[in-house]
């Protein structure tokens, strides 16, 4: 576990008033490494992100970061990490590259004010103040500034959320590139695709607890593939094989299966053999969406609680 | 927290953008140039002439010095302290280099030299204008003052942990301006008061900085009267900064 730059282990945290928003999360990030923590709004993710900047100490279970608590160490782990919240804050009433500027005066080795905007595509609203920024122009400074100290582990939370599809694709572009760089990054999002494109590995999150964690691929070969068709009037699905896990309503069936390929195959050629036409075929492995719906949606009944109370403790 | 060892270059920076915050909000900008001068007008008329000129300007000097403290760092802190934290400011720098003691004394620097010059320019004005004499002790008013812009950033601080916005920030500031005005000797000298009232009023907040830089001024105070005042000061000092850390809020209640 040299490698690790990001462990956690057993992690809680409980808010005044009982309400524990993170139940006993384990995972570790290793070095250059895109780490994504999935989950509904009021999973805990930004809880979660919190106590690996250092912002919080756990009320349970341990936090390292290069080996270090970043709580107590603070000033050790700090001028090693970038942070960029969930929302960021500045004051409004300066510009662009006054707030970098203000930024550089309390970073180490802080890249200079226009080499960082550009970075982010900021260059052009340089001397714009704060107030008149859009949201995802708001999003690209408070990246700019979790750039700014060239941080060996980024922890972005919900960096996307509130930008356009470009601002979107240029943070992802950015992001491939500080990975290039060797650059670890921890994110969170809601977006499933934004996890897809950029996670090296993912930890989906529900109700305070890790639920499932691995590659995109592995999180979602958990999940049965799908192959959907409509018979035709009058071969009713009960003459299908029987080896096919077909549920039927009416014409239209489906199959879920974990052997995508075998049990094409075999319907394939059953269906060639009897001469059926299969109409709209479609047959595919689980996407991360399913994944992340399916668990979302299994839990929803002890899940329904926690809703509303998140909302306060962002 | 590491509270010991302070980066200068990071307070800096930090004061400076909180100086132009300062600059572009002409409201509190104005509010911090023009009330000091015009408390002490009032200061001055409401003493009156009855104890010879040199007695009232003295007066009006101390007491203007209070009041620059009172309006310049308090008042102005509170709503400094308040509108980062609500801006989500505080939250944002917490997750940098720079330690909590740095935020908050990088986000009083331009406070506390906006009211160290205007006791500066009060101070050679009131000589010229109001015919005092020079200081006595220049080196005891001047550490009065350090001590009582420490004091009162500490308790800007404090202040600020229970107002929810700027806008109360007038509100919550008024307690310790009226009992500091009232109390602390700022328009009339303790002494007047009933011995009882005058020995719980040595007590308050600012009392301990108004006998000193009374005493700084024009001298005749008694050694165990000083040692009095700066163990009360120093003792509201550890205090307030106790309640900063214990109960400073960095981020918004929501």
């Amino acid at each position: 576990m040299t490698d690790s730059v990001i462990e956690a282990r057993d992690l809680r945290r409980g808010y005044s008033g009982g309400f524990e928003a993170v139940r006993g999360v384990s995972f570790s990030v290793a070095r250059g490494e895109v780490f994504a923590l999935l989950g509904t709004n009021g999973a805990g993710k930004t809880s979660t992100v919190e106590l690996l900047e250092g912002l919080a100490a756990p009320s349970g279970g341990q936090v390292r970061v290069f080996g270090l608590d970043p709580y107590a160490r603070r000033a050790e782990v700090r001028p090693r990490t970038g942070v960029m919240l969930q929302e960021g804050g500045f004051p409004s009433d300066l510009s662009v590259t006054e707030t970098v500027r203000m930024w550089g005066g309390v970073t180490t080795g802080a890249r200079p004010a226009a080499e960082v905007l550009q970075l982010v595509g900021l260059t052009a609203r340089s001397s714009v103040r704060v107030k008149q920024l859009s949201g995802g122009e708001r999003r690209r400074l408070d990246l700019a500034l979790a750039l700014l100290g060239r941080p060996e582990v980024l922890f972005l939370d919900e960096p996307t959320t509130g930008m356009d599809p470009e601002g979107r694709r240029d943070t992802w572009a950015l992001v491939r590139e500080l990975r290039e760089q060797g650059t670890t990054v921890l994110l969170t999002t809601h977006y499933l695709e934004e996890a897809e494109e950029l996670a090296d590995r993912l930890a989906i999150l529900h109700d305070g607890e890790l639920v499932l964690s691995g590659t995109p691929a592995e999180v979602t070969a958990t999940r049965p593939a799908r192959i959907r068709f409509t018979l035709p009037a009058g071969v009713p699905a009960a003459r299908l094989p029987l080896t096919l896990r077909a549920a039927a309503s009416g014409q239209r069936v489906e199959i879920r299966t974990q052997r995508l390929q075998a049990d094409l195959t075999e319907l394939l050629g059953w269906a060639r053999e009897t001469g059926v036409e299969l109409a709209g075929l479609d047959a595919r492995s689980a996407s991360l969406e399913e994944a992340f719906l399916e668990i979302a949606h299994s839990r929803r009944g002890a899940g329904d609680r926690t809703e509303d109370t998140m909302a306060g403790t962002r | 927290m590491n509270t010991l060892t302070l980066n200068a270059g990071r307070i800096t920076a930090l004061g400076r953008s909180e100086l132009t915050l300062l600059v572009r909000n002409r409201a509190t900008l104005t509010l911090a140039l023009l009330m000091p001068l015009m408390m002490v007008f009032i200061l001055r008329s409401s003493l009156g002439d009855s104890e010879g000129a040199q007695t009232v300007g003295e007066a009006t000097l101390t007491g203007g010095i209070g009041m620059v403290l009172l309006l310049v760092v308090h008042m102005n802190l509170v709503s400094s302290y308040v509108a980062r934290r609500e801006e989500l400011v505080l939250k944002r720098l917490r997750t940098g280099e720079a330690s909590d003691v740095e935020i908050l004394s990088g986000t009083a620097l331009p406070a506390a030299a906006l009211a160290l010059a205007q006791i500066a320019v009060l101070a050679v004005a009131g000589a010229a204008v109001l015919d005092v004499a020079v200081p006595r002790n220049p080196l005891l008013i001047l550490v009065a003052v350090l001590a009582g812009v420490l004091l009162l950033a500490a308790l800007s601080a404090v202040t600020s942990s229970f107002t929810r916005t700027v806008e109360t920030a007038g509100l919550t500031t008024l307690p310790l301006f009226l009992v500091s005005v009232l109390g602390s000797g700022m328009f009339a000298p303790v002494d007047s008061l009933p011995d009882a009232v005058a020995r719980v009023c040595e007590l308050l907040p600012l009392s301990g900085v108004m006998t000193l830089v009374r005493a700084g001024w024009s001298g005749g105070a008694a050694g165990g009267d000083l040692l009095g005042a700066g163990l009360t000061t120093l003792a509201w000092i550890v205090i307030s900064v106790f309640a900063v850390q214990r109960w400073f809020r960095w981020e918004p209640r929501r």
